[in-house]
């Protein structure tokens, strides 16, 4: 790891006020000191915002869901009000990564990871994402099994992000404060794909700190449910994961909302998806018709065709899950 | 000269002064080392990129130590400190070898700043045995011949002594999830599950043995 100087701050204006000349924001610091250990960013200062208490707690009332962004995925995945009213969230921020990761990684640290994409993080590889020089997407030509396999013209990485995906189905929306005041930016505009940009990968601006994550209460008759599926059973990456919200009047769906993880470089919403479930009965059929309609401008790469296949057995259960016609998937990484 | 009282000299007074003044000495400056860490990280004052000293809270223990802002927890507990119990294996996060517990909670050493732990209660694998008595999860391993090649065991352990301090009576499958980032390559979790089940099970029957002579005797 670099030599780096570190600066420990209190208060969020303390933190404002240390954010220049390529300082870097940490919190848990799981995905920092990784590509910091693999020598992917090398900054020459952080700032460490753990400590922040204004950051942290969570509160969910009439008026919704105020979560820190320095709650932690093992204090989101355990609070009783998100497990029943926002059980999605629960489920995402209760299954990623390991015990021990859940225990440190924070929510506003979880959706502004790094992409995933093994050329992005070994420093063997010059591409442009990394600022190369290099017109290639390696990915494209190369190894690409966990790569894209929706909008991957462009640069075929995946966000890994687990709780975006119930957030970006749940239309949560992300406070981000500056020297300059505060802004609010919906899920829904908080990734940018790469075609817009390949170097900024959220709309969060240099000078900026995520503050807040509110997420609105759910109308009534809303279920949500998460599942992901990866090559084990216990922790691993996803390969498919589907967010689920749905808005029920017994077995007819009201609305829906359907959001894939790592299917695209950003966390993708399927409206195809939706609008096949969208006032419908929710059965085998109708779950079956909406993972199919997901996957229908799939444009996979040489060797991830299967994650087309997987992902519509994740939407498929997650749909059935989340309108309480299956139990959760033993097969799914729990 | 003529009234001065009537001095004794021993060697134990001796040792007993020397060793009092050696004491406060490290005491004086062990203070002057925390005030100075204090200001360092809680002022708007940038500390590193060089060495930094800073007091660590490791298994009841008070460490003063230099260290760089970029050492890593397990660096500074194995390189640092001696407390070579902790393993590093992946230096990742994805094989939990490095466990321990930031104030009673299992963390990784291996993605932690040791900076950043400053003020918090670290236990290592050191710190749950008392002298040469095991922990009762350690002894339960080594009945159960629950590790083989003992790399990620330190680890291993420190999760399931964390689970069983939470969950007196956990089931195989709170067990598993305990245990779902700790990798073996030797294949030992089924051994694992026995040996934690079986520390819940005594403590069940010592509870219920305390109970029942409580009981007699009330």
């Amino acid at each position: 790891m670099n030599k780096f100087v570190f600066v420990d701050c209190k208060t969020v204006d303390e933190a404002l006020g240390q954010m220049s000349d390529g300082a870097i924001v940490k919190a848990g610091g799981i995905d920092l000191l990784d590509l910091m250990k693999d020598g992917i960013v090398t900054p020459p200062k952080l700032v460490n915002i753990r400590n922040i208490s204004s950051l942290q707690g969570i509160t969910a009332g009439k008026d919704g869901l105020h979560l820190g962004p320095l709650s932690t995925l093992s204090e989101i995945a355990a609070h009783p009000e998100i497990q029943k009213n926002y059980t999605a969230l629960a489920n995402a921020a209760g299954h990623a990564a390991t015990p021990q990761v859940r225990n440190m990684a924070t929510l506003g640290g979880n959706i502004m990871q790094r992409p995933r994409c093994w050329y992005f993080r070994s420093s063997e590889f010059d591409c442009k994402k990394k600022n190369g020089a290099s017109d290639d997407c390696h990915a494209h030509t190369g190894e690409n099994q966990y790569h894209a396999i929706m909008n991957n013209e462009t640069c075929a990485m995946v966000h890994p992000s687990s709780t975006a995906v119930p957030l970006l189905a749940m239309n949560a929306q992300v406070e981000l404060t500056s020297k300059r005041g505060k802004r609010t930016v919906a899920m829904s505009e908080f990734y940018v794909p790469p075609e817009k940009s390949l170097i900024n990968e959220t709309v969060v601006q240099p000078g900026e700190l995520i503050t807040g994550v509110f997420v609105p209460v759910p109308e009534p008759g809303t279920r949500s449910a998460y599942q992901k599926y990866g090559e084990k059973e216990s922790f691993d990456w996803p390969l498919a994961d589907a967010g689920v919200v749905l808005v029920m009047d017994g077995t007819h769906c009201r609305k829906a909302w359907i959001v894939l993880g790592v299917a695209a470089p950003t966390p993708i919403r399927s409206t195809a998806a939706e609008a096949v479930l969208t006032g419908k009965t929710i059965d085998e059929a109708t779950a079956r018709a909406a993972a199919s309609a997901a996957m229908k401008d799939a444009t996979p790469l040489s060797q991830n065709g299967f994650k087309t296949q997987l992902f519509q057995t994740a939407i498929y259960r997650t749909v059935l899950l989340a309108a309480g016609q299956m139990q959760p998937d033993p097969s799914a990484i729990g | 000269m003529a009234d001065s009282p009537k001095t004794t000299f021993s060697r134990r007074g001796f040792l007993k002064g020397a060793g009092v003044t050696a004491a406060t000495t490290v005491i004086e400056s062990a203070n002057a080392l925390a005030r100075e860490t204090k200001d360092a990280l809680h002022s708007d004052r940038a500390v590193g990129p060089g060495s930094v000293p800073v007091k660590l809270h490791i298994n009841g223990h008070e460490y003063s130590v230099a260290i760089e802002p970029r050492y890593t927890l397990a660096e500074t507990l194995r390189d640092n400190l001696g407390l070579t119990g902790t393993k590093v294996v992946c230096d990742r996060g994805s094989c939990s070898a490095c466990t321990v517990w930031i104030d009673k909670t299992p963390a990784l050493a291996c993605m932690t700043l040791a900076i950043d732990v400053v003020g918090r209660q670290i236990t290592t694998i050191e710190g749950l045995s008392h002298g040469d008595t095991m922990h009762q999860v350690q002894a339960a391993f080594v009945k159960h011949d629950a590790m083989q090649c003992g790399f990620c065991t330190p680890g291993m352990v420190m999760s399931c002594a964390a689970l069983l301090d939470r969950n007196p009576n956990p089931k195989l499958a709170d067990v598993k999830h305990a245990v779902s980032g700790n990798l073996c390559r030797c294949g030992t979790y089924p051994k694992v599950f026995a040996a934690t089940l079986d520390v819940a099970q005594q403590r069940r029957q010592t509870a219920g043995l305390v109970a029942l002579v409580t009981e007699r005797e009330a």
